[in-house]
C-alpha cells in the first residue's frame, strides 16, 4: 500500500508541475485519438446504418464477422497495417511508418467494426419508428439518415465515445506503427509503458490521471451538449 | 442537433485529419534511427542528438527497440540507420548488403546482477560462464530478456560457453525491454544479465546489485550502420552519414565520454583506428 500511496502523491505532485513533454504527449494522444474516432465514425456510422436498414442474404454472417473483428488484438491490426505501409510495401512510397498518420490509420481500422456493431445495436430496434417514418414523410435518403442518427444520439454518442476510449487507451498500434518517438508519436499509453519500464512510476501515474481527466472533460462536454434528446 | 451543424461536423473532421498531413510531410527531412533500448533508456541519445542537431541542422527521430527488431527495420528499409550491439548479427547484416559498413563508435559492458544476498554465491567467480553454471546448479531464479536483443544474444552466448541449456521453473524469459527486465529481477530477487548503463540509470529503484563484472566476455560494443540506399530508396542517407561522421568526430566522441549518470560515465568512446571501412 505504501508504494501506491507514495506513487500517487508523487504523481499528483508531477501533475502540479506539468512539463512541456507531458503536455506534448497528451496533445499527441488527443489529436491522434480524435482523428481516428472521427474517421472511423465517418465509415462505421453509415455501415451500421446500412446493416440496420437493409436486409440481405448472408446478413447474419456479416454481423457475426463484424462482432468477431471486435476481438482482433491491436498488435495484429498493427502488423496488418505495417504490411501495407512499410518502406518496401505497396504504400511504402507515402512514408507513413513511424508518423502520427500511421497510428490514425491503424486505430481507425481497429474501431470501425466496434462502431459498426454498436451503431447497428442502437439503430436496429428504432429503425422502423424513425427512419421509415421519415421516408414516408418524403425525406430524401441523406436527410432520413441524418434524422435517424440525430434522433438516436444518446446511443450514437455512447458508441462514438466507446470508440474514442478504445483508441485513447490502446498501446499495440501506437507502439508499433508510431514507434514511440519523443515529441512526434509518443502517446499517453506508450509514454506510460516507457516511464513504467524506466521505474518512473510517478510520471506514469501522472500521465494516467491526466488522460482520465481529459477524457472525462470530453465526455462531460459531449453529454452536456446532448441534453434533451428524445431517445 | 440541427441541420446547420452537419457542415460544422465535417469541418471539424477535416481539421482533425491535420496530423495525417503533418505525418506525410515528416517523411523525408528527418533521419530515422532504430536503436537498441539501452542507448535510449540510459538517456544518452537525448543528450547527444540535440547537440548533433545544433552542429549540423539535421534532426534525428529514434525508435527504441531491441537490436533484433532494429536490424529487421533496417533490412526492410524502414529506417535510415541502426544503432545496435550484437557484433555477429551486425556483420551478417552488412554481409547481406542491408547496411554499408559496421562502425563501432562506443563501448560499455554487461554486468551480472542479482540479489545482494547472492544465494548462488557468484560474487567470487572469475568468469561469467562460471557464474551462470552456479546459478543453474542452484536453480536460482534468473530473468532473461528473451527478445533477441543484443543483451539477450550475449546471455545466450554465455550459457553456451557454460555448456548449459537453461530451462525450467527458475529461468523466465520475459520478452521485454532492459528496464522492465531489471524491475522484474529486482521484484523476484532474481539474477539477470544487464547493460551497465541502464542499471546505473535505474539503480535507485532496484534491489539488485552488480555481482560480477570485468570478464572480457562481458564487453559490450555499440555500432551504428547506415542502411544501404538500395534497401531504403528515398531515405535520408546523407543525414545518416553525417550522424555517423559526427559520432566519430572529436566533438561526438567527447560528448559520449562526458555523458554521466549520477556522476558516473556509462560509455567509453572508441573511434576505430582504421576509420570507416
Amino acid at each position: 500500500m505504501g508504494f501506491l500511496i507514495d506513487s500517487l502523491v508523487e504523481g499528483v505532485r508531477t501533475l502540479l508541475h506539468l512539463d512541456r513533454e507531458i503536455l506534448g504527449v497528451i496533445g499527441t494522444t488527443l489529436r491522434v485519438a480524435v482523428s481516428s474516432t472521427l474517421l472511423a465514425s465517418a465509415i462505421g456510422l453509415p455501415l451500421g446504418f446500412l446493416l440496420a436498414t437493409r436486409s440481405f442474404r448472408g446478413k447474419q454472417f456479416v454481423l457475426a464477422g463484424v462482432k468477431t473483428a471486435l476481438a482482433v488484438p491491436t498488435v495484429i491490426v498493427a502488423l496488418f497495417v505495417y504490411g501495407w505501409i512499410a518502406r518496401n510495401a505497396p504504400l511504402g512510397r507515402l512514408d507513413l511508418l513511424f508518423t502520427p498518420a500511421a497510428i490514425v490509420i491503424g486505430q481507425t481500422i481497429l474501431i470501425i467494426p466496434l462502431l459498426t456493431a454498436l451503431v447497428y445495436g442502437v439503430l436496429a430496434p428504432n429503425i422502423r419508428t424513425i427512419h421509415e417514418e421519415a421516408i414516408l414523410l418524403g425525406a430524401p435518403p441523406p436527410a432520413a439518415f441524418w434524422k435517424t442518427i440525430t434522433e438516436t444520439r444518446t446511443g450514437i454518442t455512447t458508441a462514438v465515445m466507446t470508440g474514442f476510449g478504445r483508441v485513447a487507451s490502446e498501446i499495440g498500434i501506437s507502439l508499433m506503427l508510431g514507434g514511440n518517438i519523443k515529441g512526434v508519436t509518443r502517446t499517453a499509453t506508450t509514454a506510460i509503458a516507457l516511464e513504467t519500464g524506466q521505474g518512473n512510476y510517478s510520471r506514469a501515474i501522472a500521465l494516467g490521471i491526466l488522460l482520465c481527466i481529459l477524457v472525462l472533460m470530453i465526455n462531460m462536454a459531449v453529454q452536456l451538449r446532448g441534453r434533451g434528446e428524445r431517445v | 442537433m440541427r441541420g446547420s451543424q452537419v457542415p460544422r461536423a465535417v469541418v471539424i473532421a477535416l481539421l482533425a485529419c491535420l496530423p495525417a498531413m503533418e505525418g506525410v510531410a515528416l517523411g523525408s527531412s528527418r533521419v530515422l534511427l532504430a536503436t537498441t533500448t539501452s542507448a535510449a533508456n540510459s538517456g544518452l541519445l537525448d543528450a547527444l542528438l540535440p547537440a548533433f542537431e545544433r552542429d549540423t541542422g539535421v534532426h534525428v527521430d529514434y525508435v527504441a527497440v531491441g537490436t533484433g527488431v532494429a536490424l529487421k527495420y533496417g533490412e526492410n528499409g524502414d529506417v535510415d540507420a541502426v544503432l545496435t550491439h550484437d557484433p555477429e548479427a551486425e556483420l551478417a547484416f552488412v554481409r547481406r548488403k542491408f547496411g554499408l559498413a559496421r562502425i563501432p563508435f562506443m563501448q560499455s559492458d554487461f554486468v551480472i546482477l542479482g540479489p545482494p544476498s547472492d544465494a548462488a554465491s557468484i560474487a567470487g567467480c572469475r568468469t561469467a560462464a562460471e557464474a551462470f553454471q552456479r546459478i543453474a546448479a542452484k536453480g536460482a531464479p534468473f530473468v532473461s530478456r528473451g527478445d533477441s536483443s543484443g543483451t539477450h544474444k550475449r546471455e545466450r552466448e554465455i550459457w553456451r560457453a557454460a555448456g548449459i541449456e537453461p530451462g525450467g521453473r527458475w529461468y523466465v524469459e520475459i520478452g521485454q525491454a532492459m528496464g522492465t527486465c531489471l524491475v522484474m529481477a529486482s521484484e523476484r530477487g532474481a539474477y539477470t544479465l544487464g547493460d551497465r548503463g541502464t542499471y546505473l540509470a535505474r539503480q535507485d529503484a532496484l534491489q539488485i546489485a552488480i555481482l560480477l563484472e570485468g570478464d572480457p566476455a562481458l564487453a559490450n560494443s555499440y555500432s551504428i550502420i547506415a542502411v544501404s540506399p538500395d534497401r531504403r530508396p528515398r531515405g535520408n542517407h546523407e543525414g545518416a552519414t553525417r550522424l555517423i561522421d559526427w559520432l566519430l568526430s572529436p566533438e561526438g566522441q567527447s560528448r559520449i565520454a562526458g555523458y554521466r549518470v549520477k556522476g558516473r560515465p556509462l560509455f567509453l568512446p572508441v573511434a576505430p583506428p582504421e576509420g570507416k571501412e
